[in-house]
């Protein structure tokens, strides 16, 4: 098993049609501030490569990056960890108060099934995720989103629009074709962040089967 | 492909072996239990000793059994024995056999290795082997009662099955108490060859069934069994429990999805999907297969409550509200003005439709027929009803019967009583819309004549507005999918 870089783990949801923040790569600090100022400001900067999972506890991820000064800070900063095989990730910080996750997980007993639950920092604490084995089709996934306890934080709230159920259902029905890619071991989205109530991945992380040489 | 069960379940002619004189033998005990169930077929002792068993000859030789004259062979006998006896029967045309018999894969390596040649040699011989160590099979439409335990019950429209044969007894304990009966019943045992997917796909094409109630625990093929099930439930109502967790085993450990996931939450996404009912115990489940048994299956979600007074009308509001599937259908205003003509000003005039205590001798029986007609009503939970035949049980036990006119009143309480009931059957059935009488006199007067009319007919009156309630969530959940899924 290997675990994709975000670069590539975001290359592959994209390719199947899932919404993620905008994103560029860069392997200098010259091309990074190119891709700063594309994406805008504020940004997100992480470093990127193969098997480098848990970023956030690694220091890895530096978020809200408002200014050109802050951003060329922690991309020196990024850049000196040496970690071999690895560049900067730039991207666009979502707007949205709320976030959900979803993924793809492989069962022993089952096969790979689709999973979409609240996400956030309480995700874990809560544990609010459900499960359906994949593929799926609109019925299925629109009959998981309803089946969460905690629908009612995923309503319109405080001037939030309220999560976009088709939008969702099409991104579950899209994971759970990319789960039947036998290549695939695992899929995370998290967080997606809900902008306008469409839920979009500011994250993402593909675990791999390793190729057999 | 679909298991032939058939020689299972309606056999020609039964042979029991392990049969001796004690009564505390599993081969008299299944023995008797044929022979006092009312099974028709030709029953066949088979035992080590001559002697007569329960006014039977025990045959101790195969050469003494007709050829083609039994399909089904309980086997009573131990491991040692029952190689050797499968072989005989198979040749004198037996088709099916339960191996009651445990000392198999239950009991460690020696028995596993027995059991695999039990389940090699049933397949070489193109026979059905249902166990090892089950408690046995039961057939109400063919009479039979092929097990080692009690009880027998009533002929019905549920199938069992189960990987507990304690459980078997116990959905067949509810069967005989609330009446609804039980078209099949078999406890799976070790599942060597037969398993819980092999009946259900069964039980989904044969006609003496209309919905499956299955127990189980462990699932080893997980992904195979959702794939089945989820065709059978396309034809066939399914209510399950599950007991104990699935054996777990390692998912991609770095992946947080992965952690997430567990044996139960996915089991429990896998049976929503699948159209399979859950039930969270083997009371309700029982309860929640015997409304598919006896009633139509509902178009839609929209629920109206009749009740003759205030409370029971407002608790069931409220259980509709709170559950997953079911809505109170606004009360459509030309049913309105319906029901306007036939009470007095005072009635509810929504849903819940509180009559206030304002209906006359026809009201109930008028409004039970106006309300299921209309197109905006997919069912009817009827409250209220029973208090009638209580008053008439007071008066009819007190001191003053049947003087004072006392007889007459009586009477007319009691056959009110039966009207009621009679009215809210027939409506169900002439709209093929569910019709659910509940009242706690169901548990503590089961004589009151709303009651027995209500189970007499083969239906359920239910104890509570809330047990009604939950058991017609479910059917309009299963429903909904079975319209998406065909």
């Amino acid at each position: 098993m290997t675990t994709a870089s975000e670069s590539e783990s975001r290359r592959i949801v994209e390719n199947a049609g899932i919404p993620v923040s905008r994103w560029r790569v860069a392997s200098d600090l010259d091309e990074a501030i190119k891709a700063a100022k594309e994406i805008g400001f504020p940004n997100a900067l992480k470093l990127n490569g193969p098997s480098i999972a848990h970023k956030t506890e690694q220091g890895f991820v530096k978020l809200n990056l408002k200014t050109e000064a802050d951003f060329l800070n922690a991309a020196e900063e990024l850049l000196g960890n040496k970690i071999g095989g690895s560049n900067l990730l730039v991207t666009e910080m979502l707007s949205g108060s709320r976030e959900v996750i979803a993924g793809v997980v492989r069962d022993p007993q089952f096969g790979s099934c689709v999973m979409f639950g609240f996400g956030g920092i309480l995700a874990e604490a809560i544990a609010d995720v459900e499960f359906r084995l994949a593929p799926i089709n609109s019925y299925d996934a629109r009959d998981l989103i309803s089946s969460l306890k905690t629908t009612e934080l995923l309503k319109e709230f405080r001037g939030e629009k309220a999560l976009d159920i088709d939008a969702t259902i099409d991104l579950l029905i899209k994971l759970g074709d990319l789960a039947e890619d036998e290549k695939i071991l695992s899929i995370d989205l998290n967080p997606l962040i809900l902008v306008d109530g469409v839920p979009i991945a500011a994250d993402a992380l593909v675990e791999l089967k390793e190729e057999s040489t | 492909m679909t298991m032939n069960l058939e020689y299972l379940f309606e056999p020609r002619g039964v042979i029991v072996t392990g049969v001796s004189s004690h009564p505390g033998k599993f081969g008299f005990v299944a023995l008797h239990n044929i022979l006092s169930c009312g099974y028709k077929g030709r029953v066949f002792a088979f035992g080590r000793e001559e002697a007569t068993v329960l006014e039977q000859k025990v045959i101790t030789s195969f050469d003494s059994i007709p050829a083609n004259e039994a399909d089904l062979m309980i086997l009573c006998t131990p491991v040692g024995a029952n190689e050797e006896l499968l072989r005989k029967a198979s040749e004198k045309g037996v088709k099916a056999v339960f191996c009651a018999a445990g000392g198999y894969s239950e009991i460690g390596d020696e028995g596993l290795k027995a059991e695999k040649r039990l389940v090699t040699l049933a397949a070489e011989l193109d026979l059905v082997l249902v166990g090892p160590n089950g408690q046995g099979v039961v057939s109400p439409p063919a009479g039979l009662c092929a097990q080692i335990v009690a009880p027998y019950a009533p002929k019905g429209r549920i199938a069992v099955v189960s990987q507990s044969g304690n459980f078997v007894s116990s959905f067949l304990n509810y069967a005989n108490q609330t009446g609804i009966g039980i078209s099949r019943s078999v406890s799976a045992g070790n599942a060597a060859a037969t398993e819980i997917i092999d009946f259900l796909e069964w039980f989904s094409i044969d006609p003496a069934t209309d919905v499956a109630l299955c127990y189980i625990e462990g699932l080893e093929k997980g992904r195979d069994f959702f794939e089945r099930i989820k065709e059978i439930t396309k034809k066939l109502p399914i209510v399950l429990v599950k007991g104990g967790i699935t054996v777990g085993g390692q998912r991609a450990a770095a992946s947080h999805t992965g952690s997430l996931a567990s044996d139960s939450k996915i089991f429990e996404g896998m049976t929503r999907q699948a159209g399979v009912t859950r039930a969270p115990d083997i009371e309700s489940a029982f309860e929640i297969a015997a409304t598919f048994a006896t009633q139509p299956l509902p178009n839609g979600s929209r629920t109206l409550v009749l009740t003759t007074a205030g409370g029971w009308g407002v608790v069931a509001a409220d259980a509709i509200s709170q559950s997953s599937e079911l809505v109170l259908a606004p009360l459509p205003n030309d049913l309105k003005e319906t029901i306007n003509k036939l009470l007095p000003p005072r009635w509810s005039r929504n849903n819940p439709v509180d009559l206030a205590g304002g209906e006359t001798r026809d009201t109930i029986p008028e409004l039970l027929s106006v309300a299921s007609k209309h197109p905006e009503i997919d069912s009817i939970i009827q409250l209220g009803l029973g208090i009638q035949g209580n008053t008439a049980n007071l008066v009819r036990t007190g001191k003053f019967y049947p003087e004072h006119g006392l007889e007459r009143i009586v009477n007319f309480h009691e056959r009110q009583e039966k009207r009621y009931a009679e009215a809210s059957i027939e409506v169900s059935l002439t709209s093929g819309k569910p019709v659910l009488v509940a009242s706690e006199l169901a548990a503590t007067q089961p004589n009151n004549p709303m009651v027995k009319t209500i189970r007499d007919s083969g239906r359920l009156c239910y104890i509570s507005a809330n047990r009604a309630v939950s058991a017609l969530n479910h059917l309009v959940r299963y429903s909904g999918w079975r319209n998406q899924s065909n």
